[in-house]
């Protein structure tokens, strides 16, 4: 075994895992995970800790596989965080907790990321729980949002003896990780319902198809209620589009609603009533991780399809392993190339889109090189779909409906990144509602701090 | 669980139901919506909501039976639940936000048009409540397809029927009923138009020429029914308006009807299929050609 390099993960084979929904990853077995925590040199500064937005204790859990106590492994993550086994999936660990690692300077870094994602499974696997509150407190607080923003803020509030009551406007719980996030990335009744199942575990009340902002404001909870504290994680909004002529055409989706269909509805599943457009050539514009899943989605229910992006390969926003794995797949990746018009039939269906090529200028104000036109590079593309994946901008249902809850001008809502605190008394955000559309990890940090926030609001 | 207390069809294919969801009718206000599920693997369909009874926490829904979800939705009877029922989705009628003094001293004419007489049937007895009377132009395409006259006698002003075969209450469509009530002299200050795209835009394109301000409400394909998914984008007045967060009702003078009636037929094939498949069992694959 070469300490410098990562035990490897086995995944599905690519030309295989192209034409079905089951998932990439397989993750590491025991006797793989207790090799790769033996790589790991237990750094009596531990930065890799400092890298994890939630503070997982991660020398000590990689300790524990280590000596192959797994249960211990578990209590020691769950301390820190309700959804391991989400996180091990989909965190952007090369940027966080395996950024930061000591062996990585020479070297590969600890694959932390599949350690964890072992730890959470083997503790499924054999049942292990979440240790619960000692007693209850009997203060009830109103969780708004299921994802993991939510599920966070109300599993750490549920450990310190909180009466929490989480209020999901859709008919599942899990927000981005049932609706956004694929199959084949992070199985739905496999790993999220048991994610979700643990957070329940703790006593916290899930009440799904409930529309905060419609159904009953946030004053109505405060006031009627009886609830002492509200955390608003309602997510991401409202899908953007380009603006460009054509988008109106028959077979132009967001991303949002391509992928809603086909994960929270299973219209990939023949059993569903759902119908998706199954396309035979499938434009996809954008080069984040959901366009990244918007695009896997598609060539897995039979499309060609290709990645329309305005930069280079160097500033693709989504995971490295993301982009390797969609490569891999066979995704077609058009760079440094952007829409102008989608042309559609005569019946108002989409039959090419029109793109021009771009060249990288002088640097942005993200600092990233910025793409220009080349003059009279227009072409077609023929496909019979377009899906935008262009980010979304704030829903405006609760921060319309609630008096008082300051907004900046993105609409966003405002909230401290320390304790979550909006302009609000008692109301507390997080998440995608505060930053924009991000990740789940920061999401699940922002819950965490809300928690705390909450936690010495109402131990005053 | 939403359990269903009454079920009625109220002319064939037609069905009214009133469900219990006490949380979508303490705060639900005419123009509104909601989504019904009928079990796990359900599409969600959005129905406008034709009455509501916040003491007794219930909500009245009035469909068509068209297609697969809406037929299952059909076999449901008294005592069955539906799987999910969630709401009140979308912005009230503007009516319900103006001053009642102000309504008052306005005529305003509601114009509808077969199942799009359920959703108007709120705003006219919502009105009512608050001491205004409103006209209502009802039309149907026959006699036997003619529902809530008796409920909208109850609560609206003048209320004309009409037959497109003239087999019952006046002849022709409704644009005509418009037409000869004009002749007739009456002059209206604001028009509610609520039907299927076509009569909407047909009423449109006349009120317009009557420089009568009109309401429409829009029923395009939805998904979440929250602001998340852009299926229901409508073109209005030259922006991109989600129907479900900032609709359904729109300026209809406004509306690219056009283009919403084309965006309505994107799945209307693989509809078609699943609606037959519900209906006569798995025998509709498009392979045989048989039934073209």
């Amino acid at each position: 075994m070469d300490v410098l390099k990562k035990i490897p993960v086995r995944e599905q084979d690519p030309q295989k895992r192209a034409h079905n929904f089951e998932e990439v990853c397989y993750g590491y077995n025991k006797e793989e995970a207790m090799q790769e925590a033996s790589r790991c040199i237990n750094c009596q500064n531990a930065k890799c800790i400092t890298g994890c937005p939630v503070a997982i204790n991660i020398p000590g859990f990689i300790n524990e596989v280590k000596n192959g106590d797994f249960k211990k492994a578990y209590d020691i993550i769950s301390e820190s965080s309700s959804l391991p086994a989400v996180c091990g999936r989909v965190c952007p660990q090369e940027s966080q907790c395996e950024g930061k690692c000591i062996r990585g300077i020479k070297g590969e870094p600890i694959s932390i990321g599949k350690l964890e994602r072992f730890v959470a499974d083997n503790a499924m696997e054999n049942g292990f729980k979440p240790k619960k509150a000692a007693e209850s407190n009997g203060k009830k607080v109103a969780v708004i949002g299921s994802g993991p923003a939510g599920l966070t803020c109300a599993g750490d509030l549920a450990r310190l003896g909180y009466d929490v009551t989480i209020f999901e406007a859709l008919h599942e719980p899990g927000g981005v990780l049932v609706y956004g996030i694929p199959e084949f990335r992070l199985p739905k009744t496999r790993v999220v319902a048991k994610e979700i199942e643990n957070v329940k575990s703790l006593g916290v009340k899930i009440e799904t198809n409930v529309v905060v902002g419609k159904a009953v404001k946030i004053d109505e909870l405060l006031e009627d209620e009886g609830f002492s504290a509200v955390f608003i994680g309602s997510g991401a909004g409202l899908p953007k589009f380009m603006g460009i002529p054509g988008e109106q055409s028959n077979g132009v989706f967001s991303a949002n609603e391509y992928l809603t269909r086909s994960n929270l509805m299973k219209a990939f599943d023949e059993e569903s009533t759902t119908p998706i457009m199954r396309g035979k050539k499938v434009a996809v514009v954008g080069g984040g991780n959901v366009a990244m899943d918007a695009a896997r989605t598609a060539l897995r229910l039979g499309a060609e399809v290709h990645i329309v992006y305005r930069r280079s390969e160097e500033e693709l926003p989504a995971r490295v392993e993301e982009v390797h794995h969609a490569k891999e797949e066979g995704i077609i990746f058009d760079l440094l190339t952007n829409p102008v018009e989608i042309l559609s039939d005569e019946n108002g269906w989409v039959r090419a889109i029109r793109c021009i090529k771009m060249e990288l200028g002088e640097p942005d104000e993200s600092g990233r090189r910025r793409p220009v036109e080349v003059k009279g590079s227009e072409f077609d593309i023929e496909v019979d779909t377009v899906i935008m994946s262009l980010g979304t901008s704030p829903n405006p249902l609760i921060s319309s409906t609630t008096v008082g809850l300051e907004v900046n001008g993105r609409k966003c809502i405002v909230a401290s990144e320390d304790n979550g605190a909006t302009s609000k008394e008692g109301v507390y955000a997080g998440g995608d509602a505060v930053t924009g559309a991000a990740t789940v990890i920061l999401a699940m940090g922002a819950g965490k701090n809300a928690a705390k926030g909450i936690h010495e609001y109402l131990s005053k | 669980m939403y359990e269903i207390l009454k079920k009625k069809e109220l002319v064939p294919g037609i069905i009214l139901m009133v469900v219990r969801a006490p949380r979508v009718a303490k705060n639900a206000l005419p123009g509104q919506f909601v989504i019904v599920r009928t079990d796990e693997w359900a599409e969600r369909i959005p129905l406008t909501i034709c009455d509501y009874d916040s003491k007794e926490g219930t909500i009245t829904i009035v469909f068509a039976a068209i297609g697969e979800g809406t037929y299952i939705m059909s076999k449901l009877n008294e005592g069955d639940c539906f799987h999910d029922f969630t709401g009140p989705l979308g912005r009230p009628s503007d009516l319900t936000l103006e001053n009642v003094e102000d309504l008052k001293s306005k005529k305003i004419l509601f114009v509808a048009g077969g199942v799009g007489t359920a959703p108007v049937y709120p705003q006219v007895k919502w009105l009512n409540e608050h001491g205004v009377k409103a006209d209502v132009i009802i039309g149907f395409k026959n006699k036997d397809l003619v529902i809530l006259e008796d409920e909208l006698k109850e609560v609206s002003g003048n209320l004309y029927v009409t037959t497109d075969d003239g087999s019952y209450g006046r002849s022709g469509m409704v644009t005509k009923v418009i037409a000869d009530l004009y002749e007739e002299g009456r002059k209206y200050d604001v028009c509610v138009a609520i039907g299927p795209m076509i009569m909407m835009k047909f009423v449109c394109k006349q009120t317009k020429e009557l420089n009568l301000p009109t309401v429409v409400s829009l029923n395009p394909i939805m998904v979440d029914g929250t602001g998340m998914c852009g299926a229901c984008r409508v073109t209005v007045g030259g922006e991109v308006k989600f129907a479900c967060v900032d609709g359904p009702e729109f300026d209809g003078h406004l509306v690219d009807f056009d283009q919403a009636m084309q965006r309505q037929t994107l799945y209307r094939t693989v509809e078609g299929k699943k609606y037959l498949e519900a209906k006569e069992g798995k025998t509709h694959h498009g392979g045989c050609g048989n039934c073209q």
